[in-house]
């Protein structure tokens, strides 16, 4: 099946049952997947006016009990970044899919892009962290969709996958597991009507009462006490804001993953993610054959980036290559991290296509000189 | 220095405690605003509907109105500029058990909330919405708005609005809502027997809530202080149920004719939803 039919069959096997959405390419698929199935399995889909109307539908849909996705592509996503922030400011879990495509603006509706990473990370106003996750196989695009229902309720955050056209468009066999792990709503453990304050758990998660259970939940974008009520100062903002930070950071070990072929012992490092990742092996098998000891590390989830493991792998290696489909996003999170211990050496495509693999395996011959 | 006895302090109770996040107030409405008043009225209506507590949903957007999710112990949402109506429709969607409904002001309705405003409306999707129209932006100090009557002076049209307002009942009746009402502040009986029937209705019920905004619209237009609003009210309303509303624009100082406006049957979102989910059970998978 093709990588956007298996998002939306991910989504239905980890338990969405809500859907919003508008059509756009190269995510319409999945749109079009979740019209068909939804009913099938007593869950909702709804066309909605724009992408606005979609995010927010889904934080709705969330708060009303339900495991909510919207899928979409760069100028939808955009759209979606305001109220990706209130989904953050009102910890609500849910699952936004970016099929990306090349921009800036319209670009390239039907063409493969990877510009909008930084986007994920920064995207919407204010300070925060986010858990992206970036698939390069419809596998791994149903994998991940799985993933990221369970992360979003894990820390009550909306989780991004972050796919490309390529991924999404392309047909491979997926396997689908008979059951997926589901990690269950995090429900107070008190009975409604005797607080309506709900303090974070140890691991600085709160638990989440839904709608129509009898608690009376307030729920606001401002910033808010553990009541849910508004109180705009300094002191809470600083209590708030570090927390819904910290929530996730503090829990990389567990949110990270990677995938590493050959790191040990190598001279040059591949470092890449999505569809220019899958390019980039092929490059690393190529300089294997030529004798040159190149390793690859893929980022299943890139952000939070992986940023320890990616300084350590540094400080053994000459140099990193990462082919993106951009001007350079996530090799500027490389750099961070590498802190000059290792070079890094971007490789970048505007968008429409892919990387050859003979032009990684030159920056790889030259990176390992 | 003689000691003063201390008063004895006789706890009031506010007659509409049971709905009322006490804890809350006071509340952060000037005094001759008619946003409170349209709060009180949804309370009664919300008492007289005998609708299960537990299972209403209060959804606002941003600015003054949107502020009464606050204040209301029910299932309560504080959402972002004109994004209350999506927001509600998932909530809506997700669990049919749900009465939804939405409070807010005109400029987060209708200006940056219009499209959801009328699409919500076309698929008449089951949720009420309120609209207090104050026709001006008072939370951030009085600028114009889309219910901005024409000429009428605000801080951004310091010379008078050149833009045409939107008259609400006929908006919403046009794109399809299947009951329209109109009162003012004024109107407090009619006003919440109106909220009341739009609550039991099924379907997208409107009510706009005419309301004075002493501090900025009124003052830069010289309408005068909340009470003389309410006299204004009185002279200038006129309540005609059934009235056509492409007839229904309000001038700056022109009459305001109120009432129930539409109040008819069609099948709404979910109706349609059932009998697709009654396709698809019956068709062999």
């Amino acid at each position: 099946m093709s990588g956007d039919i298996a998002c939306a069959e991910g989504a239905l096997s980890a338990g969405c049952r809500f859907f919003a959405g508008y059509p756009i390419t190269p995510a319409t698929e999945i749109a079009e997947r979740m019209a068909e199935r939804m009913p099938q399995l007593g869950g909702v889909y709804i066309q909605m006016e724009d992408e606005i109307a979609s995010m927010n539908a889904i934080l709705g849909a969330s708060w009303g009990g339900l495991r909510a996705m919207t899928a979409t592509s760069g100028p939808g996503f955009s759209l979606m970044m305001e109220n990706l922030g209130l989904g953050i400011m009102t910890e609500t879990p849910c699952v936004l899919v970016n099929v990306q495509r090349g921009g800036p603006s319209t670009g390239l509706p039907t063409l493969v892009g990877q510009g909008d990473m930084m986007q994920a990370r920064w995207g919407t106003h204010g300070v925060y962290e986010i858990i992206a996750l970036s698939p390069s196989s419809p596998q791994e695009f149903f994998d991940l969709t799985v993933r990221a229902f369970n992360l979003a309720e894990k820390y009550r955050t909306p989780v991004l996958v972050m796919a490309d056209e390529v991924v999404g468009h392309m047909t491979e066999r997926v396997t689908i597991p008979e059951e997926v792990p589901c990690f269950p709503r995090r429900k107070p453990e008190f009975p409604p009507g005797d607080r309506s304050s709900f303090p974070p758990d140890e691991d600085l998660v709160p638990p989440m009462a839904n709608v129509g259970e009898g608690y009376h939940i307030h729920v606001t974008g401002l910033t808010h006490d553990e009541r849910g009520y508004p109180v705009t100062d300094e002191v809470t903002q600083e209590r708030l804001v570090r927390r819904l930070v910290e929530k996730i950071r503090g829990h990389k070990k567990d949110i990270i993953r990677l995938e590493e072929k050959g790191v040990e012992g190598a001279e040059v490092i591949v470092c890449s993610y999505g569809i220019s990742a899958r390019v980039g092996l092929w490059a690393v098998e190529l300089a294997k054959r030529e004798g040159i000891k190149a390793g690859m590390l893929k980022l299943l989830t890139v952000w939070p980036f992986p940023e320890e493991r990616v300084r350590e792998v540094a400080s053994k290696v000459k140099a990193f290559v990462v082919p993106e489909i951009n001007y350079g996003q996530i090799a500027l999170e490389v750099e961070r991290s590498a802190g000059g211990r290792a070079e890094v050496i971007p490789l970048n495509h505007m968008g429409g296509g892919l990387h050859e693999p003979e032009d990684i395996l030159k920056a790889i011959r030259k990176a390992a000189r | 220095m003689s000691q003063v006895e201390k008063p004895t302090v006789i706890p009031l109770k506010h007659p509409r405690e049971s709905l009322l996040r006490e804890e809350r107030l006071p509340h952060i409405w000037c005094s001759g605003c008619g946003i409170g008043t349209a709060l009180n009225c949804f309370i009664g209506a919300l008492e007289k509907s005998g609708l299960p507590w537990d299972k209403v949903a209060i959804v606002s957007g941003i600015g003054c109105a949107g502020r009464a999710a606050g204040y209301i112990k029910l299932d309560s949402f504080h959402t972002t500029h004109g994004r209350a109506i999506p927001f509600a429709t998932g909530l809506r969607l997700a669990n049919p058990e749900l009465k939804v409904v939405i409070f807010s002001g005109d400029g987060d309705l209708i200006a940056i909330g219009g499209n959801h405003f009328i699409h919500a409306a076309r698929r008449n999707i089951d949720m009420t919405v309120i609209c207090v129209n104050n026709f001006n932006y008072g939370m951030t100090g009085g600028q114009v708005g889309p219910t901005t009557p024409a000429m009428a002076k605000t801080t951004t049209s310091p010379y008078g609005n050149s833009e045409h307002p939107f008259n609400l009942p006929y908006l919403a009746a046009a794109s399809g809502a299947v009951y329209v009402a109109r009162w003012t502040t004024l109107h407090v009986r009619r006003l919440e027997r109106s909220l009341t029937e739009a609550l039991l209705k099924e379907g997208f019920s409107f009510v706009e809530v005419i309301s004075p905004c002493p501090t900025y619209f009124d003052r830069m237009n010289r309408l005068g202080e909340g009470l003389d609003m309410m006299k204004s009210y009185q002279e200038s309303s006129e309540i005609v149920h059934g009235f056509d509303p492409r007839k229904a624009d309000i001038d700056l100082r022109g009459k305001i004719i109120v009432g129930k406006f539409i109040d008819i049957e069609k099948p709404t979102y979910l109706d349609f939803q059932k009998e697709i989910q009654a396709r698809v059970e019956g068709e062999p998978s």
